[in-house]
């Protein structure tokens, strides 16, 4: 069996990416992810990890590099954040479009302007529509588990298609906890070796990602959306699999105290340890108050969602992104439109707070869920509001 | 809509070619509006013509002529305004 350690959770995404035996690595340090590709070379160049470490001079490139290596059957991972992010924009299209199954760490990050160096998540929701399918992590160790995972999960033939896993900037990449840390052997069993089903392989040539004329795209489309509303039943029979063999286990929507719960707070990412902690401090003071966590963003999982907040009178969404104009938060955006076709479903509040690295305090759950209740009884005055913010 | 294409669980995943060269087999010789008609006595098959001709739709032939190839010419015209003895013209499809 594996050891208990301490370790910054970066570190610890590093080490699970070569318990998995990367073949290739490609990136372009960027903060707060630099930690992670920073070990990952210093493990290549140590000749702890058998993998070629490819330096780049943009994000732009790390992905097309990530892109070519996995189209020859590497093993390929990378990581980045905020502006590298949104950097590799359209190369995420082709990574997904291609059915490269790559693996990224994301150490979600504010995007400029002005200048922000600290936690969100409007780097990752503007790559929502990419088609990679993506994790929320809440801890340390999930991060580590989401990444070995994501690479079963991407690399199974019925899904071919690349995997994000979301940690939050510094909050959770900087920090160091306490880690279920298992041996080689472990993880070796439960992830076996990529085996791709086409290559680019000089004996045996084909051509990837050719003009596709409208006569055909549209079918390539449903194809990739396919595989990837797939890849839900894939990733159910991989986190089972997980269960069973680390003893931890993995759900698309995370429920806490939601028994008669009246109002259920929404969030996702390390912002949800406060929220179980102002949970436990409202149910002290008598407020049915419960807590779900979203940990898979795409594939969406509708019917979890859906089962999640069955019962709840209202449901109060914190995002840490605003969508521009728009409805509010990402994240209630979709979980009001899983529950729009429900003939009874409950209200939904939408909250932005948390960003570009403000925290999110126990105070600020108060507030929320007491601007619910008030909806519950006023109606609703506001499309969305943002928590914190000074007037 | 039904017709006798193929449905999307047909085609190659991510419309990967399994055959390169297939588009040897497309006829982009119908997109020809002109074609490049050559005068043997100007030229003297230095090779211009085969160098810039960006589809390869030039060949050369046993005499050491760059034969075009008209199942892959589209007529761009590059041979013609390329070719140094004004050796090769473009005459108008029909004429």
């Amino acid at each position: 069996m594996g050891k208990r350690i301490g370790l910054e959770v970066s570190l610890a995404v590093s080490e699970a990416v070569k318990m998995a035996r990367v073949d290739a690595v490609a990136a372009y340090p960027i903060t707060p992810q630099t930690h992670i590709v920073e070990e990952l070379s210093q493990m290549v160049a140590d000749g702890d990890l058998d993998a070629d470490f490819i330096m780049v001079e943009s994000e732009h490139s790390a992905m097309s590099a990530c892109c070519g290596t996995s189209a020859v059957g590497a093993r390929t991972f990378t990581a980045t954040a905020a502006q590298g992010l949104a950097l590799m924009h359209e190369i995420l299209f082709i990574a997904s479009g291609l059915r490269l199954p790559i693996v990224m760490a994301i150490a979600n990050r504010a995007l400029s302007a002005p200048i922000s160096i600290w936690g969100d998540h409007s780097d990752v929701m503007a790559e929502r529509d990419t088609g990679w399918i993506q994790f929320f992590a809440e801890t340390g160790q999930e991060a580590f588990d989401l990444t070995i995972q994501a690479f079963k999960i991407a690399e199974d033939k019925r899904v071919l298609t690349p995997a994000a896993v979301n940690l939050d900037g510094f909050t959770l990449s900087h920090v160091i906890e306490p880690f279920d840390m298992p041996d080689q052997e472990e993880v070796d069993a439960f992830l076996p070796t990529f085996e791709p089903q086409v290559i680019l392989d000089p004996d045996n040539p084909v051509t990837m990602g050719p003009v596709g004329f409208p006569e055909i795209y549209t079918e390539i489309k449903k194809q990739q959306n396919e595989a990837l509303l797939g890849a839900h039943e894939v990733i159910l029979e991989v986190w089972e699999e997980f269960e069973k063999a680390f003893g931890r286990a993995y759900r698309p929507v995370e429920s806490y105290r939601t028994d008669g719960a009246e109002v259920l707070i929404s969030i996702a990412g390390s912002t949800a340890g406060t929220a179980r902690v102002a949970v436990d401090n409202m149910r002290e003071a008598g407020k049915k108050v419960g807590l779900i966590r979203t940990r898979l963003w795409r594939p969406y999982p509708f019917e979890e969602t859906r089962a999640a907040v069955k019962g709840a009178k209202a449901v109060a969404v914190i995002d840490r992104c605003l969508s521009f104009g728009g409805p509010g938060g990402p994240i209630c955006s979709e979980l009001r439109s899983a529950l729009y076709p429900l003939p009874e479903k409950p209200v939904v509040n939408s909250y932005i707070a948390g960003l570009g690295g403000r925290d999110i305090t126990l105070q600020d759950f108060y507030t929320v869920v007491e601007d619910t209740y008030r909806v519950l009884e006023e109606g609703p005055t506001d499309e969305y509001k943002m928590i914190g913010v000074r007037e | 809509m039904t017709n006798d294409k193929p449905t999307w669980k047909e085609y190659p995943m991510a419309a990967t070619i399994h055959h390169p060269g297939s588009a040897t087999g497309q006829n982009t010789g119908d997109w020809r509006s002109e074609r490049p008609v050559r005068d043997d006595s100007k030229c003297d098959k230095c090779g211009i013509c085969w160098i810039f001709c960006p589809d390869a739709a030039l060949f050369m032939d046993e005499d050491g002529f760059y034969e075009v190839d008209l199942f892959h010419c589209k007529g761009c015209g590059i041979c013609a305004r390329e070719c140094g003895k004004g050796a090769i013209t473009m005459v108008e499809e029909g004429e």
